[in-house]
């Protein structure tokens, strides 16, 4: 079964408004993704991990993110700590209103006491 | 090149299709590939030279960047160009055999997996989207304290400078707020609009070179006649200090591996916890 091309031509694929693939997003589809089936050639992909290469890839951004609480390509999108450590930070600021709240108040009793 | 020494390299694997893979589908030999028919499967293959895929030199070749992107250019615009004509599923990268006979058998135990693959990602393209909180510029500081500044004004000086720190810190995380905000509306949105969504781990500047701090990374399974309502739906996401960009129509590659199906047979190496997931619709 042949289906219609969606573009005129293969290059075209690439040239999107957004202004193109780079090559991480190369990368991370064709050595990440495409199914994984045995060659004659034992060149296990999984094995390996490409350290090297996975080390660019990854880690700085992956860590940088994390750092700012977003790590939700690890979990569901709506779990994300981010959320979470906004709704503590929230929690937070409320507690500290109650608590000068309260040393107002007793301040002001013990001039009255 | 001697052909004896060359191994096949297989891109992709596709059902028979009429004509020939389209022009300009050179591939890593910088010749265009061929098919190898086996039943009702056809791979799609190069003849590539042993001195570089072979077991040894190939480990040593993966771990060299400028190889390895040329390599995976030349796997994509194979795959690419063979998605204009026919639904190709891909192979991951460096997928080789010694010979055709090599290919027919990888076609023959892989066949079901092949099939259902096809019959999943037939009529369907891979849309990319990525989003950017952007890097607000450094706060413009003296380089260095006047020297004719009094105490007074030294002392301004220093709270001035706090005070661009703070401003510069606000402001740095409103944006990624912001950026964590849309991302999740956005996502939300288009996983409601695709056939499927898969979630990538961001990306590092150094390698994707795009300013900003990525913080979606995203592919959404889209059928081929949406692909412009999807883009638009895209395009309308837009917000201060914050990037969105769309990369695609790619062929399917993050969602051609999915499902219980392609799990690796028990014994073999297990999928390592790369950070991805993702999720299909019923």
């Amino acid at each position: 079964m042949t289906m219609p091309a969606p573009r005129p031509s293969a290059s075209m694929a690439y040239q999107p408004e957004g202004g193109g693939a780079n090559l991480a997003d190369i990368l991370e589809r064709v050595l990440d993704k495409g199914v994984v089936i045995a060659g004659d050639i034992k060149i296990n992909l999984l094995d390996i991990e490409l350290l090297t290469i996975k080390l660019r890839l990854v880690v700085a951004s992956v860590e940088r993110a994390k750092e700012m609480g977003i790590d939700w390509w690890e979990s569901d999108p709506s779990l994300s700590s981010r959320a979470r450590s906004g709704e503590l930070a929230r929690e937070n600021a409320e507690l500290q209103r109650r608590i000068a709240e309260l040393e107002e108040r007793a301040e002001l009793e013990e001039r009255r006491g | 090149m001697n052909s004896t020494t060359d191994l096949r390299y297989v891109y992709a694997v596709t059902r028979p299709f009429d004509g020939l893979p389209p022009e300009g589908a050179r591939g890593i030999s910088g010749q265009p590939p061929r098919l190898v028919r086996h039943g009702d499967l056809v791979a799609v293959v190069d003849a590539v030279p042993a001195a570089d895929f072979e077991e040894g030199p190939l480990k040593a070749r993966l771990e060299d960047l400028d190889w390895l992107a040329g390599t995976a250019r030349a796997h994509d615009a194979v795959v690419a160009a063979l998605a204009t004509v026919t639904c190709p599923v891909p192979l991951r990268l460096a997928t080789v055999c010694r010979d055709d006979s090599g290919v027919r058998r990888l076609l023959e135990e892989g066949g079901e997996r092949f099939e259902r693959a096809l019959d999943r990602l037939d009529g369907r393209m891979e849309w990319g989207v990525k989003v950017y909180a952007e890097e607000p510029a450094p706060p413009a500081e003296p380089a260095s304290p006047r020297p004719s500044a009094g105490a007074g004004q030294a002392r301004g000086s220093g709270r001035d400078y706090l005070r661009r720190r703070m401003e510069a810190r606000r402001s740095r995380e409103a944006d990624w707020g912001r950026a964590d905000a849309l991302s999740r509306r956005l996502h939300a949105e288009l996983s409601a609009q695709a056939e499927a969504a898969a979630l990538h781990r961001p990306q590092d500047a150094k390698l994707s070179g795009v300013a900003g701090v990525n913080v979606l990374n995203a592919a959404y399974l889209v059928d081929r006649t949406r692909g412009q309502e999807f883009a638009d739906l895209v395009h309308g996401y837009a917000e201060e200090g914050v990037q969105v960009r769309l990369t695609g129509p790619w062929v399917p590659y993050s969602f051609a591996g999915i499902g219980a199906e392609d799990e690796p047979p028990a014994g073999a190496a297990t999928e390592p916890g790369d950070g991805t997931q993702t999720a299909v619709r019923p």
